[in-house]
């Protein structure tokens, strides 16, 4: 076993000696890492968050749970004191979207939003409990922004109407819905920490951002919407103020070319509350703002491109100059070569990566920040994951790059086949999205590429339509699942590598 | 103006290696299936979308010019590799007509492939994007030859991999390692749209002007002719630049070099 492992060691070193004695390898490693570093520090994208005082800061308000949230919406209120029940019938909702030439017509986007909800208070980001009719979704129970449950299908009509009710007891709201308001189901129940005794409670409408993809990622439109729902038959329990309603659009953004924030009209006993915006967790891509700090990171794909070069060439090098011969006289056992290969190449690249993403990823937000863009805050701990799993995708790449090569053993087809397998298809999910959203996600999923889901930071919401695509930071797979698709290549590369070197003649 | 024999000693290597006419093959397949994919994801829901068909059809050349890259590569490079580059410069000492014979092959090559993929892809767009969208009512009337800015997307795509072959040729006379050749020129081409699409828009324009894939890709638009950062024959133009300047270095360094 000591034999074994001090053979092994000296196989490392060997091939360690190979490796930085040929200085053509040695710069161009050097220049993959600096590639990196200057172009994520480079001249950068420049934004205007924060550049005109702090209300033009992007982030927008915390939710309950400290996740960012949107929360802008028409809301038609009065005060509950303790405990009490709200009780609606929804006749129609309608709305309108943006048009491609910029105005608006009728229609409605899946997750345009109209109901009743209780709130901790008005202020942006505070707890509540809602229930809603939406454009596409069927009847939901949406709580604290993340919190969402499926209630009656369908849509609602003047022939199919809805009918919401929300009961507060302490703490605890309870959704119920019904299509003939005299049988109830129960949706869902939730308890909202700290809820105040007296609370604003009543309808709301609201509509969120409308992005659409025609073709490629290059090429999406979309605005914001409206929404307006009609309510009937309101009836309230318990102790709510008898003040009247008043409305109030939450979050409207000011400015001359901000949308009309909506409002509402009642008389006769019909309510009917037009609004827009969402109440929802806070997304990157078209339909939010922001980029992730994957952003800094572009210049991998020039490292892609010299890892691969270099794990080529190290080992068709060796057939080039008939070294090979030489090298498995002195080392029969050829696995112990290929092994060791992989070890070095993927030691000095794992280095390399790390040093130059970690500074792109630690300098180059703050330089983004200063620029004005609004970059996702991401914890520590998955900064260090994006950084450690950057410089992990690297090497492995450059592992595959070595068995491609080991299997082919001509430097250009070999080269060109590690182009073909890693580089392009992150460079046309990622850097460049030419490809549909539907090919470029099986790319993501099954390629090499899917590697690169490590650099993810950022959470797919069902409840929130958005272009969620890699090329906007969101990853069809979990980080660490991407990175398995990534290993399995690697591993299956080497065990065609390692049988075939075994098995021909050198 | 290259000698007879130059040009047929060229033509004979680079019909015989095994690889050349697997590689021409995926230039062409390559251009129409991803032109035909991206061609039937394309959608234009209502008049002014503001999408460029012929664009979408012909988008198969962002793909298919790495194939003609490593071809181009290869037929330099390889000679390097195996040593044959001795012989040939002994049996043909005027190095740049070896060079130019070489340019001539592949780009004839090239061209041939380039014109059957770009062709098919027309085709392939004439038939699918009527159903997406791209209809007269919507202003698009059908892909077609006759028509001038369609026709100069399309001649202009074939003639895009024939520059991307010169560029990829020169590249690889100066540089000679096949591997570190295929991956200069696919990290030239690349670099350029990877880096724009990641800083400001002032620094974007101009890093589209001068990139040779993103500059001389403008010569396939048909629509929105005034915002793009170049006009499509200025566009073509750049790329034919970086391509002569790659032959010039190529051929400097074969002459001072040697072999």
């Amino acid at each position: 076993m000591t034999a074994l492992a001090d053979g092994s060691a000296k196989q490392i070193q060997a091939e360690w000696v190979k490796f930085r004695t040929v200085r053509g390898w040695v710069i161009a490693m050097v220049a993959g890492g600096l590639a990196i570093v200057v172009l994520g520090l480079g001249p950068s994208m420049t934004g205007t968050c924060g550049k005109n005082g702090p209300a033009s800061s992007c982030s927008g308000p915390l939710g309950p749970g400290g996740e960012q949230v949107t929360d802008s919406f028409y809301f038609v209120h009065r005060p509950l004191t303790g405990d009490g029940e709200i009780t609606v019938r929804v006749t129609s909702l309608a709305g309108q979207i943006p048009t491609l030439s910029g105005g608006m017509q009728r229609g409605l986007v899946p997750w345009a939003k109209a109901g009743i909800i209780i709130k901790a208070s008005t202020r942006q980001g505070s707890a509540y409990a809602a229930m809603m009719v939406t454009g596409g979704h069927g009847v939901r129970m949406q709580y604290d922004y993340t919190g969402d449950v499926a209630g009656l299908a369908g849509s609602v009509s003047a022939a199919s109407p809805r009918w919401l009710r929300l009961t507060r007891s302490g703490s605890t709201l309870t959704g119920y819905d019904s299509a003939d308001g005299s049988r109830w189901t129960r949706v869902g129940t939730v308890t909202l920490a700290g809820l105040p005794t007296t609370v604003p409670g009543g309808l709301f409408a609201t509509s969120p951002q409308y992005a659409q993809t025609s073709g490629g990622l290059t090429s999406v439109y979309g605005g914001s919407s409206q929404a307006t729902g009609v309510f009937g038959r309101l009836s309230l329990r318990g102790d709510w103020s008898a003040g009247g309603w008043s409305g109030s659009a939450i979050g409207a953004p000011g400015g001359p070319a901000a949308p009309s924030p909506g409002g509402f009209d009642a008389a006769a006993g019909r309510f009917t509350v037009t609004g827009t915006g969402d109440i929802a967790p806070s997304v990157s891509g078209a339909n939010g703002n922001g980029v992730t700090i994957a952003q800094t990171l572009i210049g991998v794909f020039a490292g892609l491109i010299v890892v691969a070069v270099v794990g080529v060439l190290f080992m068709t090098a060796e057939y080039r100059r008939g070294l090979i011969r030489v090298t498995l006289a002195a080392t029969p056992r050829r696995g112990r070569v290929l092994a060791a290969k992989a070890v070095v190449i993927g030691a000095v690249t794992f280095a390399a990566g790390l040093v130059a993403a970690g500074i792109v990823v630690l300098l180059g937000q703050r330089e983004l920040r200063h620029n004005g863009v609004y970059v996702w805050p991401a914890t520590a701990l998955t900064e260090i994951r994006v950084i450690v799993g950057t410089a992990a995708v690297l090497a492995v790449a450059a592992v595959i790059a070595l068995a491609i090569a080991t299997v082919l053993r001509r430097s250009a087809a070999a080269v060109a086949t590690v182009i073909v397998v890693i580089v392009l298809p992150y460079l046309f999910t990622v850097a460049v999205p030419i490809l549909p959203l539907g090919p470029a996600d099986w790319l993501a999923r099954v390629s090499p590429a899917a590697g690169f889901a490590v650099q993810s930071t950022l959470t797919q919401y069902a409840q929130v339509s958005d272009v969620y695509a890699p090329s906007a930071g969101y990853w069809p797979l979990a980080p660490w699942a991407g990175f398995a698709v990534l290993c399995a290549w690697a591993a299956a590369a080497l065990a065609l590598a390692a049988y075939l070197l075994r098995r021909r003649d050198a | 103006m290259v000698p007879d024999g130059e040009l047929r000693a060229e033509w004979i290597k680079l019909r015989t290696l095994p690889g050349t006419g697997w590689l021409l093959l995926a230039v062409v397949a390559l251009t129409v299936a991803v032109g035909s994919m991206v061609a039937s994801a394309a959608a234009c829901p209502a008049a002014g979308c503001g999408q460029d068909p012929a664009r979408a059809a012909l988008s198969g050349i962002n793909l298919s010019q790495a194939v003609v890259a490593i071809l181009a590569v290869l037929a330099v490079s390889g000679e390097y590799s195996t040593g044959m580059i001795r012989v040939t410069l002994t049996a043909m000492p005027r190095r740049i007509n070896v060079l130019t014979a070489k340019a001539a092959v592949v780009t004839g090559l090239v061209l041939l492939a380039g014109t059957v993929g770009v062709l098919a892809s027309v085709l392939a767009g004439r038939l699918l994007l009527p159903g997406r969208g791209f209809t007269p009512g919507h202003g698009y009337p059908a892909l077609s030859l006759a028509e001038g800015a369609d026709l100069r997307a399309a001649a202009g795509s074939v003639l895009y991999l024939a520059l991307i072959a010169l560029l990829a040729v020169g590249i690889a006379a100066a540089v000679r390692d096949s591997a570190a050749s295929i991956g200069a020129v696919l990290g030239l081409l690349y670099l350029f749209p990877v880096v724009a699409s990641a800083v400001s828009p002032h620094w974007s324009r101009h890093l589209q002007q001068i990139g040779p894939m993103s500059a001389g890709l403008d010569i396939q638009a048909t629509t929105g002719l005034r915002s793009l950062p170049l006009s499509p024959w200025a566009g073509l133009g750049v790329l034919a630049a970086w391509a002569a300047a790659a032959l010039l270095a190529g051929g400097l360094f074969l002459r001072w070099r040697d072999a």
